[in-house]
């Protein structure tokens, strides 16, 4: 499994560069198109050393590569750096998933046990109103 | 699949479950309340939880440690938040080291569990938040395994095994 190989100081950078909203545009849009710093700059408003800092942060993160090009820095997404961090938090949600299903299997074989009563269980049920 | 949505908030490294249930509340919140019922899902079958202490109160623990299929144990617990029967819990989740102490240095999450009728059976609403973005890598990093022990399999064969 992919995820299960990053080290815990990639993943670290994958969320810290993804938990912001100027980055993650900035990643759709270097997805699509394979702009500029310079015109990087002008779309957000904020200077352009604002939008390099996001920019280092993304690379930092194995999410998006800058390529020289002339004078000119090509900035672009790498998908696969992205499909990784997905993967991330699907595996989170797959843990949950899992839970759910074991839950409604229980209430369907068996939809109403006799709970066995327990100490510190007193709060549990409130006769038998709904 | 009783799993209506799930929402990843990676700004508030949260994330939200929503399942719904053909069952009352009350029976809902056996699954959780009954520490026989909860060790029957909590865990993933390869490595089923067996619940210690089990103290549904606020304040109150809940530690337990799974099995895993070389006999290896791992453990955890619940700091108890605020409890509500049938209807919400809210807990601290963490892990423990192998005296079952629960570790400073291991992530923990703040959980809320809500029930509420919906359409003639229960609806749970599952919040799971991080404490620090540290917490949720590491939280990732360790729950790869469980997850990848849920083959797509085996949750074919609980599905199918439910009636419902």
């Amino acid at each position: 499994m992919v995820v299960d190989e990053l080290p815990a100081e990639v993943l670290d950078d994958l969320f810290h560069a993804l938990a912001d909203a100027t980055r993650r545009d900035i990643l759709r849009r270097c997805g699509r198109e394979e702009p500029s710093v310079s015109r990087l700059a002008e779309l957000y408003p904020m200077s352009f050393a604002a939008v390099q800092k996001h920019v280092a942060v993304l690379q930092r993160a194995g999410l998006v590569t800058k390529q020289r090009h002339g004078r000119e820095q090509l900035v672009r997404t790498d998908p696969h750096a992205v499909r990784r961090a997905r993967q991330a938090l699907d595996e989170l949600e797959l843990t949950w998933r899992g839970r759910v299903d074991r839950m409604s299997g229980l209430l369907a074989s068996d939809p109403d046990p006799d709970p066995e009563p327990r100490r510190g269980e007193s709060r549990r049920t409130r006769g038998h109103e709904r | 699949m009783s799993v209506t949505s799930v929402d990843k908030d990676l700004d508030n490294l949260t994330l939200t479950l929503i399942a719904d249930f053909d069952a009352p509340a009350e029976r809902v919140w056996q699954l959780w309340a009954d520490p026989r019922q909860l060790e029957r899902w909590w865990g993933p079958p390869t490595h089923p939880a067996t619940m210690e202490q089990h103290e549904l109160v606020p304040g109150g623990s809940v530690t337990y440690f799974m099995t895993g299929p070389d006999g290896a144990r791992y453990y955890g617990w619940w700091r108890i938040e605020a409890v509500d029967p049938p209807s919400s819990l809210a807990f601290t989740d963490g892990f423990a080291d192998a005296d079952g102490a629960p570790s400073a240095e291991l992530p923990t999450n703040a959980v809320r569990m809500q029930l509420t009728a919906h359409d003639g059976g229960t609806r749970m609403q599952l919040r799971s938040t991080f404490g620090t973005r540290e917490q949720m890598e590491q939280v990732l990093n360790m729950g790869m395994a469980e997850g990848l022990e849920l083959a797509v399999g085996q949750m074919d064969a609980l599905l199918s095994s439910s009636t419902r």
